[in-house]
């Protein structure tokens, strides 16, 4: 894999509110923690926050509400002025930009979807889906034909003339989607899209979110408070507590090696067996190959457990998606795994 | 818990001074009445020593304003282009001899296009109401009067709300500018209506560009308070999806922000309507003519009858306006199945094109569908008069009327009014440091106080105090009337309801109608100005009352119920307690309400500051119009702050706001 350079990276990104954080900032000595600065008049949405975001990944960002995600996604879109640190899209320091230069990135490059829809009321489905090529200056026909496009793509076809208060919360949220979408975006944010809609809705969005994903292939960062959802999107999550990124990594690496006691906290709940996968346990090979049948490198335990359970020999073989041994799965390891390991 | 805990207390130990504080200011303000025989004579009066020349002071500075940095120049011009377009609107409403010289347009074809317009705003009980409220002003005799009068108000509107709107916008967008504007739109609120008259008449042509002047001003606050109200209320997503959507800031001020806030800047277009009607009316004074107009001039000859038919005509007008606005603010937008026709989806503009030019075309042949003679309406004005006067002289009434009369002249007005007049000033102010210490510290005391103290310094104390006793008198009538009879309908959804919406629409009236029943029932005289007053003070404290006791959550009704109180202690207890704040603002709008009325009252012959302002019409005497000007807002504003102040901090402690 030739590595691209990182479609955003942030580096330290502090973002403080309060009666004038800048100057707050350059006095604040390393060691403050969040509930000192608290003391001190000022709430630290984000503290030095340092990720970088590949292209065609879907980061997820986890966190109890007031973590400061929502917060961290606006530093990357500009809706938020940093206090410190940098932002870089696509390697430009967004915060050098002009507002007019920030309008173009936003009309070109970036989509959002809101929890709470942001859909404008005296508009139709339609004339929302097409907002943005509006903003843009797209000749009306144009922007029709792409709207139509969109909004079948999300499956509202036929509901083109409604108003967003003729439609329920699932409906309401597509529309979001599909304007989001309408500029054909290079990044993608989703502030807790499905949060605010009934659980079977929610899980019937994700179904349709990641069909949308393997058809677009954008780079995406998606919120949740929901560590199922996380676990169930992501490439890669980042844990955020008290404004900062606890750990940020694999869902497979977060369950198995929780790097603090708060992510531990997040993890114990859940069935590892149903995210972790067959490359994640898989050990370097040493010397002796592992014989008989092999399992697929992105099995997850879940998935073998039977075979787990059945089969006798120590270690198996693990294949990646060409056929190649990339290691050998400890069966006790894996079994553990469903049993806890004492 | 804790939390809270924590906060009470110091709040609570913090009252106990600050009571003992307005106490001890209290105790002062006693000390110096009781000791009025001995006390020093500037205490009781400010000495004419010491009442500077403000009026003509002023009056100079607006000299100086008007003639030499020639703003006048400027204000003709612009007079110039608003006679302009009063030319038009009067020219096709009721035919005044100017450019289009198209008009009149014929009463059938308003008539039948307002009743297609609302249909389609409101279904067809507005369609109903707007027929018939032009109907009956076309049968009735009065329909140049109101064209006369609708001829402003078209002008006004649109001109007040576009001002609103964009001063609006600007402190929404400006803090700053919003914190510099915010104290003078609480002064317009609170000026008499004589003080937007007189600089109108000055600047502006007399007649219609005078009272369209002074009836813009007077609307513009409202919108604008709206309007800031409404912006500010537009969601987070809302804007954010607006600058992901890369709108610019033209961009999300045209499509963002002001279709987002639609429903509170409609309400502002309602609440100028009605302004700008009530407005309207009182131009009457510097001789617009129209409805105001001729109301005056029947009840200033007592022909009572056709005082009540305009009176009748006024309501129903105000009614139609209200109702046709608020229709508008709550329609939402329907939409069409995909591919209907043209003609389908512009239905009601061709339905009331149809229909208006079906009536023009009418009324080229049939003359009463152009317009009704003076011989063929159906005024009764006479035969009202005959059953007002048959109904007065009846016995039983006279000795009603007559007691009540009596009773209120001997046994309140007088004592209230030689009350106030004997008081030290200094009691008066002291009072109100007092209380506005009791409610807010110091701040609020100055407020009050000081502002008290500066109605004695301008000289006008003794008309003042007359005026604050018809203020008082009244409303506290009227809380003996309002406050009993909002409790009482607030017991009952069914009862509750039907009172609301006679207190929502008697809101809607020109404030001049209040005086027509007074005067039919009490004559030209002080009991009637009080008696206007009462009428009209008793609609807010009616409504805030009911609304105050039927916000209480139906959990604490259900816990108080459970806790096995009666109905009365349930009122008692937990009603009342929960309602106050809610009807403290009723009770402020009231005397807000009086404050405004007694001033209109004036050419009934009163003797306070209105009677006083009137007057400066006459003479042109803007420097003193001013002053007396003043002097209303400044008692009415330190009223307000104390009532407001102690209204919100309630709420907050009972944690409502
Ligand atoms: N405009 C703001 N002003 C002050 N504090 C804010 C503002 N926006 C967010 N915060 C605070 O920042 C913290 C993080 O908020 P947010 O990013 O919305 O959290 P999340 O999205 O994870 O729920 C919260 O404590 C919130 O109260
Ligand atoms: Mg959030």
């Amino acid at each position: 894999m030739n590595r691209e350079s990182p479609v955003i990276a942030c580096k330290h990104v502090w973002k403080l509110f309060g009666p004038s954080p800048r100057k707050y900032l350059a006095s604040l000595p390393a060691d403050r923690r969040f509930a000192d600065i608290q003391k001190d008049g000022y709430i630290a949405a984000v503290r030095d926050v340092s990720l970088e975001i590949n292209r065609g990944e879907m980061l997820v960002i986890m966190g109890l509400s007031g973590s400061g995600k929502s917060t961290l996604v606006r530093c990357f879109a500009r809706l938020l002025e940093i206090t410190g640190g940098e932002v870089l899209v696509d390697g430009q320091d967004i915060m050098s930009l002009t507002e007019k230069q920030l309008i173009e990135l936003r009309r070109r490059k970036m989509g959002m979807v809101f929890q709470s829809f942001g859909l404008l009321p005296h508009r139709t489905v339609l004339q929302n889906v097409a907002f943005p090529l509006e903003m843009r200056g797209q000749d009306k026909h144009d922007r029709r034909e792409r709207a139509l496009e969109v909004i079948k793509l999300v499956g509202l076809e036929g509901r083109e003339e409604y108003f967003p208060r003729e439609l329920s919360g699932g409906q309401q949220q597509r529309v979001g989607i599909a304007r989001s979408l309408a500029i054909e975006p290079d990044i993608w944010f989703l502030d807790e899209p499905f949060s605010a809609l009934d659980p079977l809705i929610r899980r019937e969005m994700q179904d349709e979110f990641l069909r949308l994903q393997n058809l677009l292939q954008k780079t995406i960062v998606f919120i949740t408070h929901d560590f199922d959802e996380a676990l169930r999107l992501a490439d890669r999550i980042a844990i955020m507590k008290d404004g900062a990124v606890e750990q940020c990594d694999t869902p497979d690496k977060i369950v198995l090696n929780p790097a603090t006691e708060y992510v531990a906290k997040f993890t114990r709940e859940i069935e590892k067996s149903r995210v972790v996968h067959a490359a994640s346990l898989a050990r370097p090979l040493n010397g002796q190959t592992p014989t008989g049948k092999p399992v697929a490198a992105d099995a997850t335990m879940h998935e073998l457990a039977r075979l787990l359970v059945n089969d006798t020999r120590d270690s198996l073989p693990v294949v990646d998606a060409k056929g190649l041994i990339i290691g050998g799965l400890d069966r006790q390891e894996a079994l553990d795994l469903f049993l806890g390991s004492d | 818990m804790s939390a809270t805990a924590e906060t009470v207390t110091p709040a609570g130990r913090l009252n106990l001074t600050r009571r003992q504080v307005a106490l001890g200011l209290l105790i002062c303000a006693i000390v110096m009445a009781l000791a009025r025989p001995i006390l020093p004579e500037f205490l009781v009066r400010v000495p004419d020593r010491a009442i500077l020349p403000y009026d003509s002071f002023l009056q100079s500075v607006f000299d100086f304003i008007k003639d030499d940095l020639g703003l006048r120049y400027l204000t003709r011009t612009i007079s110039g282009g608003l006679e302009w377009l009063l030319d038009v609107t009067a020219n096709l409403l009721y035919g005044k001899r100017r450019w289009p010289n198209l008009g009149p347009i014929p009463w059938t074809a308003i008539t039948g296009a307002s009743v297609v317009l609302g249909y389609w705003l409101g279904g067809w009980r507005t369609a109903l109401l707007a027929g018939g409220t032009f109907l009956w002003t076309a049968l009735i005799g009065q329909w140049k009067l109101a064209m006369q009068t609708m001829s402003v108000i078209i002008v006004a509107a649109p001109l007040a709300f576009m001002l609103g709107l964009v001063l609006g916008i600007v402190a929404w967008k400006y803090p700053r500018f919003e914190r510099a504007l915010r104290p003078l739109l609480s002064l317009l609120q609170t000026l008499p209506f004589f003080t937007y008259l007189l600089p109108a008449v000055i600047f502006f042509k007399v007649g219609p560009p005078a009272a369209s002047v002074a009836t813009i001003f007077y609307a513009i606050p409202p919108m604008v308070l709206m309007t800031i109200l409404g912006l500010r209320k537009v969601p987070d997503s809302v804007v954010e999806s607006g600058h992901m959507s890369g709108a610019t800031r033209w961009q999300m001020l045209r499509h963002v922000y002001l279709p987002a806030a639609r429903t509170d800047i409609l309400v502002g277009v309602n609440q100028v309507i009605m302004l700008c009607l009530a407005m309207v009316v009182l131009t009457a004074f510097i001789g617009m003519p129209g409805l105001g107009a001729k109301l005056l001039s029947l009840m200033n000859s007592l022909k009572l009858g056709r005082s009540f038919e305009i009176g009748v005509t006024i309501v129903l007008l105000a009614i139609t306006l209200d109702r046709l606005s608020k229709a508008w603010v709550v329609k939402q937008p329907e939409h069409f199945a995909r591919g209907t026709p043209w003609a389908k989806r512009h239905i009601f503009v061709l339905a009331g094109l149809g229909v208006f030019i079906a009536f023009l075309i009418l009324a080229q042949f049939v003359q009463v569908a152009d317009h009704i003679s003076r011989k063929q309406d159906l005024s009764m004005g006479k035969e009202i008069d005959g059953v007002i006067k048959g109904f007065l002289d009846i016995d039983a009434v006279q000795a009603v009327t007559g007691w009540l009369r009596w009773f209120l002249i001997t046994w309140v007005l007088i004592p209230l009014r030689n009350a106030l007049l004997w008081l030290p000033f200094m009691t008066v102010v002291l009072f109100f440091m007092a209380i506005g210490y009791l409610v807010g510290g110091w701040r609020s005391a100055l407020i009050a106080g000081g502002f008290f103290f500066i109605v004695a310094l301008t000289g006008w104390w003794d008309r003042s105090m007359i005026t604050l006793y018809e203020v008082s008198a009244a409303v506290l009538l009227a809380s003996v009337i309002g406050f009993p009879l909002g409790i009482a309908a607030a017991q009952r959804r069914g009862w509750a309801q039907p009172v609301l919406l006679a207190c929502d629409t008697a809101q809607t009236f020109p404030s001049f109608i209040y005086l027509i029943p007074a005067i039919m029932l009490f004559g030209v005289n002080d009991v009637a100005v009080i008696f206007a007053i009462l009428i009209f003070a008793t609609v807010p404290l009616t409504r805030y009352t009911i609304e105050g006791i039927r916000a209480v959550k139906p959990e604490m009704l259900e816990a108080s119920d459970m806790s096995g109180s009666t109905r009365a202690q349930k009122l008692w207890h937990v009603q009342l307690p929960l309602a106050l704040p809610t009807m403290a603002v009723g009770f402020n709008q009231a005397i807000m309400f009086a404050f405004f009325m007694v001033i209109i009252a004036a050419f009934i012959g009163t003797q306070d500051l209105g009677q006083e302002l009137q007057k400066t019409l006459a003479g042109n005497q803007l420097g003193k119009n001013f002053v007396l000007g003043l002097c209303v807002s400044l008692m009415a504003l330190a009223i307000n702050h104390v009532i407001m102040r102690w209204a919100d901090e309630r709420k907050k402690r009972l944690g409502l706001s």
